[in-house]
């Protein structure tokens, strides 16, 4: 791999390669949980993990459930049926019910 | 200045108002602090003070957003190439200094404006990417008109689309590369243009470097970044992110019954009409009964802004503020409005209309992708 180099070298140089460096992805733990590693690894492997944690609370077990159907189905998430269950229930459960299913109960 | 911040919540971290709203501060190269919303592939946005600096957003505080996070970090200008092919006489691939060189060039000033801007403020909330009202951003574009390119090309009859496709990649095998389409007629109107610079600078690296489309008035998922690839096609493009992202109920209000779903959906297309206040931050102190210096932003999809009402009121009385310089019809249109208030809270709002005489709703009007919102924004502040 070709070194990167800082950005403002090149600004200062005029020089025509440009080399970007993102910042490190900082680890963030999902809450504790049964499923909760499982999750993590299963949903950072295409994207950061503030994908899901930076989702709307409270939206229960149809929007997880079709959340990990969504990355299954349109992006080719290599996630076994079992787990994907495991992972939509253990989100669900994390993250809270929704009013209108709490409602029900 | 108002003394309150846009919430704070402590160093590095800020609060935007919504539930889990907590989002880092976070310096990238070429960017001030932007509030991070993702970090893989990178997403920014804008904290809201930034557009009280002025109607142009500067390079460094403009928002960022990709879909898919193979990014091209080395880009090598002298090798880099633009092509232009499909159902073409000739298929062109353009050095930066050719493509700089044998067009005409031109300016233009524009809003780029993600379409889930002020997601999070949906309700019912909706899944995606969980914005502010800080997913927008305006700035001085420098390129080639589109048309010139497909000219030099020559388009052949039967076009009907041309696709744009960047340098940046899916990062797994089943993602749809993110390829966008405009009619071959929107495409012509020499308007849309494939620009190497912003506000009299080369693109910072994730605003799109070297090149990016910029299709002014339209929501900012057109404007393809690191393009290098300009198809001309005879047929509907039919890819993932027309045909199934990006899609809007089929009406007129391009909105369906809170938490319902559409029957018919389209491609989404031109800005609405909005407005801001950028002068005070939610919960700002001022002093009571001496006049207060209101002022703030508006835009729309290319009619330009009309007029610009406020109201301290909660809706019940309106007064016209005045407007400032016209940078053009699709730029952000500066707004003024000095008034004194009495003690108390007061319910700000901003209400603009456009010269085809658009006004933002009352009431927010909603969609399940969380796309378009427009509603009259209303800012508490404390005159004391
Ligand atoms: C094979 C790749 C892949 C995997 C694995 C994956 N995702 Fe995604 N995910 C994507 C892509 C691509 C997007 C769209 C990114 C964008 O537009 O910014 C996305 C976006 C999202 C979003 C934002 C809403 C949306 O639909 O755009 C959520 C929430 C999400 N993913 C959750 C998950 C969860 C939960 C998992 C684990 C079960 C997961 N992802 C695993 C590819 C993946």
């Amino acid at each position: 791999m070709k070194a990167l180099l800082p950005i403002a070298l090149f600004a200062a140089t005029g020089a025509a390669a440009a080399g970007y460096r993102l910042p490190d992805e900082q680890p963030v733990a999902l809450p504790p949980g049964p499923d909760a590693e499982l999750t993590a690894g299963a949903c950072s492997a295409c994207h950061s993990i503030d994908y899901v944690t930076s989702q709307p609370r409270s939206k229960g077990a149809q929007f997880w459930n079709d959340s990990v159907a969504k990355m299954v189905k349109v992006y080719g998430a290599p996630i076994e049926p079992e787990d994907a269950a495991r992972i939509a229930a253990y989100l669900a459960a994390t993250y809270g019910a929704a009013p209108a299913d709490a409602g029900k109960r | 200045l108002p003394t309150a911040a846009w919430a704070r919540a402590g160093e590095g971290r800020l609060i935007l108002p919504f539930d889990n709203g907590e989002r880092a501060l976070v310096r990238y190269p070429q960017k001030r602090p932007l509030i991070r919303l993702t970090a893989r592939p990178p997403q920014l946005e804008t904290p809201m003070a930034v557009f009280n600096e002025g109607p142009v957003t500067p390079n460094d505080a403009f928002f960022v957003r990709y879909h898919l996070a193979d990014l091209p970090l080395d880009i090598d200008a002298r090798q880099f190439k633009l092509t232009v092919g499909g159902h073409v006489d000739r298929v062109l691939s353009l050095s930066l200094p050719e493509l700089k060189r044998d067009f005409p060039v031109q300016e233009i000033v524009a809003v780029n404006q993600c379409s889930g801007n002020g997601r999070g403020f949906f309700e019912p909330r909706v899944g995606g990417g969980q914005l502010g009202n800080g997913a927008m951003g305006n700035a001085r574009w420098r390129g080639v008109p589109l048309r010139a390119l497909l000219d030099r090309a020559g388009v052949r009859t039967g076009a009907r689309q041309v696709t744009f496709n960047g340098l940046d990649n899916p990062q797994a095998d089943g993602i749809p590369d993110f390829i966008k389409a405009l009619d071959i007629d929107h495409a012509r109107d020499g308007e849309v243009m494939v620009a190497w610079a912003m506000n009299g600078a080369d693109l910072p690296f994730l605003n799109g470097y070297p090149l990016r489309l910029v299709v002014p008035g339209h929501y900012g998922t057109y404007w393809v970044k690191h393009l290098n690839e300009i198809t001309v096609v005879d047929a509907a493009y039919d890819g993932y992110w027309m045909k199934t992202a990006y899609r809007i109920p089929d009406n007129d209000c391009a909105c369906v019954t809170p938490g319902g779903k559409p029957d018919k959906t389209r491609s989404i297309t031109r800005l609405n009409v909005r407005s801001f206040l950028t002068s005070h931050a939610p919960g700002a102190q001022v002093a009571a009964g001496r006049p207060v210096a209101l002022s703030g932003i508006a835009f729309d999809g290319g009619a330009g802004i009309a007029r610009v009402d406020i109201s301290a009121d909660g809706g019940q009385s309106w007064q016209e503020a005045a407007l400032g310089e016209d940078l053009g019809r699709y730029s952000f249109r500066a707004w003024h409005l000095s008034r004194s208030l009495p003690p108390g809270r007061h319910r700000i709002q901003i209400r603009a209309t456009s010269r085809s005489g658009e006004v933002q709703p009352v009431e927010p009007r909603w969609q399940p992708a969380g796309y378009m919102r427009n509603v009259i924004e209303t800012v508490e502040i404390v005159a004391a």
